[in-house]
């Protein structure tokens, strides 16, 4: 049987002043008129919910906007992402999202990556796997954009449930 | 009894007035005795599931160790033995919550199932199209999904009783719905899980009886929670499960009138609930059987016994009036905490259980978070009760939920823990 960890987890490590200053100042929060895709998640166990918008031409994010509510990691997490993808072709959004995912299932290196830039902030959010799903909500979505967009280059805004 | 016991005497006087100590309760439940995060254990989710006392935890492993064989089936003394605990059990329940017999006690998995058989085996047979399914906004899926495949499946129509300001039914509306003459069974909860919230019950009955419809009581909570008497609540069925009232997971009841429950088709089909089988049909087993397919969960149904001497030697009453004292002071701590809203009714005395809450400034996913590093374990989301939070316009709520063995103290543990909250989030 595997050591439990009965440590305190950092609370402070979780919750870092940048995760509260986007959590109540959101970047990027709003509508998107020209969007070419958007794509509506919800985590319906917590009720975290977002709406992301691109504006995706010749495979390069132009324009990214979100609207969102839920918990303190959702909302910050998807707010700095959207500050590292404009301008960003869709391979280079999906090396973030995979390093991304990798810092958040405890790949110290990604933790370092400046690739990931602010979001390097929620490297705590490992410690607290009940909060994993959280801080990856606005990544779920931006996949599901990106897929659409290659799938027929224009989309539906269907609530769908996050993927487990 | 244990020696070491700190049980009152069961009898007419342990439900006298004399409040109870939970301080020496909390021994009787081992799993309290534990650090979290570095932190003794403040554990505030008992409307989610309750623990349990090392009397119920001792019946189990003294009925495996001892008895175990399967029940009705074996002429053989472990089988009498197994079998005697189960029917026993079952007549332990029914003098409990005030059946006219055992007959009338059905063994489920828990509220849920019980729900789904009323749903599946009484409203198949007996509701066609235009006829009307009464709920109410505060119902936990449970008691609201059932009811909607029936729905789907009948052609039934849902009505809603709906909720005021305070968390309260709005009694007025429901003389409008039952005018229509057409609401043929009404499905209510005694307590809200999301809301605390205790109902009128017996008044919500006598109006739906006398519009000649049904009430199946969701007792989730209410069973748990001050315990039940179905006939002075004068229900047709009562559910509740056995987790949230100190047994383990996967023992439920469904109790319903007898001439009810025998005019109901069954519902699963298999061992145990059949007379006679033949190539091409079967007859039914009596009552309860006919409703019981397979071999159950015989020792759930023991721990149930034993957790109801548990809570009737406290003494039901006392456990809700110390439950009271601990909302009393839990809503006055949070209303002076700025930014604080809360949900349910204003008084502790209109409820039981728990309080929810949210802050300004923290969603309660980082509310639950923050007090769980504090060693303090309550419930942040929508409780299954969706509707619920639609009617507040919250997308979750953060709720702290006591039983009979918290204290005063796990009540400042939580008020701490918030301060937390306030001084990462601010208010
Ligand atoms: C009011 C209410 N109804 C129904 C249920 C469902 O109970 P269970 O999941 O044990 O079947 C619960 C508990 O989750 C509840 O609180």
């Amino acid at each position: 049987m595997s050591e439990i960890d009965r440590s305190t987890p950092p609370l402070n490590s979780l919750y870092q002043q940048l995760i509260i200053d986007h959590y109540r100042n959101p970047r990027n929060s709003g509508e998107l008129p020209d969007a070419t895709v958007e794509v509506h998640m919800r985590n319906p166990t917590c009720g975290d919910d977002i709406r992301l918008q691109l504006r995706i031409e010749d495979d390069r994010i132009e324009e990214v906007k979100f609207v969102g509510e839920g918990c303190s990691i959702s909302q910050a997490s998807v707010s700095m992402m959207t500050t590292l993808l404009k301008g960003r072709s869709l391979d280079e959004a999906l090396a973030v999202a995979r390093r991304f995912t990798g810092m958040m299932h405890g790949d110290g290196d990604a933790a370092k990556d400046p690739l990931l830039g602010n979001l390097r902030s929620l490297a705590g959010v490992a410690r607290f796997p009940v909060r994993v799903k959280c801080a990856l909500l606005g990544f779920d979505a931006l996949q599901e954009c990106m897929k659409r967009t290659q799938q027929d280059g224009t989309s539906a805004s269907q609530p769908s449930p996050a993927p487990e | 009894m244990n020696p070491e016991s700190t049980l009152v005497p069961a009898g007419p006087s342990a439900t006298a007035q004399a409040p109870l100590d939970p301080g020496a309760l909390r021994h009787d439940f081992p799993v309290l005795d534990q650090e979290v995060h570095g932190r003794s254990l403040v554990y505030l989710d008992n409307a989610a599931t309750s623990q349990k006392p090392r009397q119920v935890i001792e019946a189990i492993e003294r009925y495996y160790r001892h008895d175990n064989a399967n029940v009705h089936r074996g002429l053989h003394e472990l089988s009498r033995r197994a079998t005697d605990g189960y029917e026993g059990a079952r007549a332990r329940v029914a003098g409990w919550i005030g059946a006219a017999g055992p007959s009338e006690v059905v063994w489920t998995r828990g509220a849920t199932e019980a729900i789904n058989l009323v749903a599946t085996a009484w409203g198949d047979a007996n509701l066609r199209e235009g006829d009307e399914i009464l709920l109410t906004e505060m119902e936990h899926h449970s008691n609201l999904v059932p009811w909607q495949l029936l729905a789907a499946r009948t052609g039934a129509r849902l009505r809603y009783l709906e909720l005021d300001d305070e968390g309260r039914l709005r009694l007025e509306g429901l003389p409008p719905i039952l005018e229509g003459g057409r609401v043929r069974i009404a499905a209510i909860s005694h307590i809200s899980n999301a809301l605390g919230t205790i109902n009128p019950v017996a008044e919500i009955a006598r109006l739906v009886h006398d519009a000649g419809g049904l009430v199946l009581v969701d007792g989730a909570q209410g069973a748990a929670h001050g315990g039940v008497d179905v006939r002075a609540l004068d229900a047709d069925f009562y559910v509740f499960s056995g987790h949230k009232m100190c047994a383990p997971t996967g023992i439920g009841v469904l109790w319903g009138r007898e001439a009810l429950l025998d005019s109901m088709p069954p519902w699963q089909g298999g061992g145990e609930m059949i007379s006679l089988v033949e190539r091409d049909h079967s007859t039914w087993a009596d009552l309860p059987h006919k409703f019981e397919a397979g071999t159950p969960n015989i020792a759930g149904a023991i721990a149930l016994h034993a957790a109801i001497d548990y809570l009737e030697s406290v003494g039901p009453e006392r456990i809700l009036a110390h439950e009271q004292a601990l909302v009393a002071q839990t809503l006055e701590a949070l209303r002076a905490i700025p930014g604080v809203r809360l949900f349910g009714p204003p008084r502790a005395e209109d409820r039981a259980g728990g309080v929810s809450f949210t802050m300004e400034s923290a969603h309660p996913h980082d509310i639950s978070t923050i007090l769980d590093a504090e060693g303090v374990a309550v419930r942040a989301g929508h409780h299954c009760a969706q509707l619920v939070m639609k009617r507040y316009g919250v997308p979750a709520t953060a709720r702290a939920s006591f039983y009979l063995y918290n204290t005063p103290d796990d009540v400042e543990r939580l008020v701490e823990g918030l301060e937390t909250v306030r001084g990462i989030f601010g208010s």
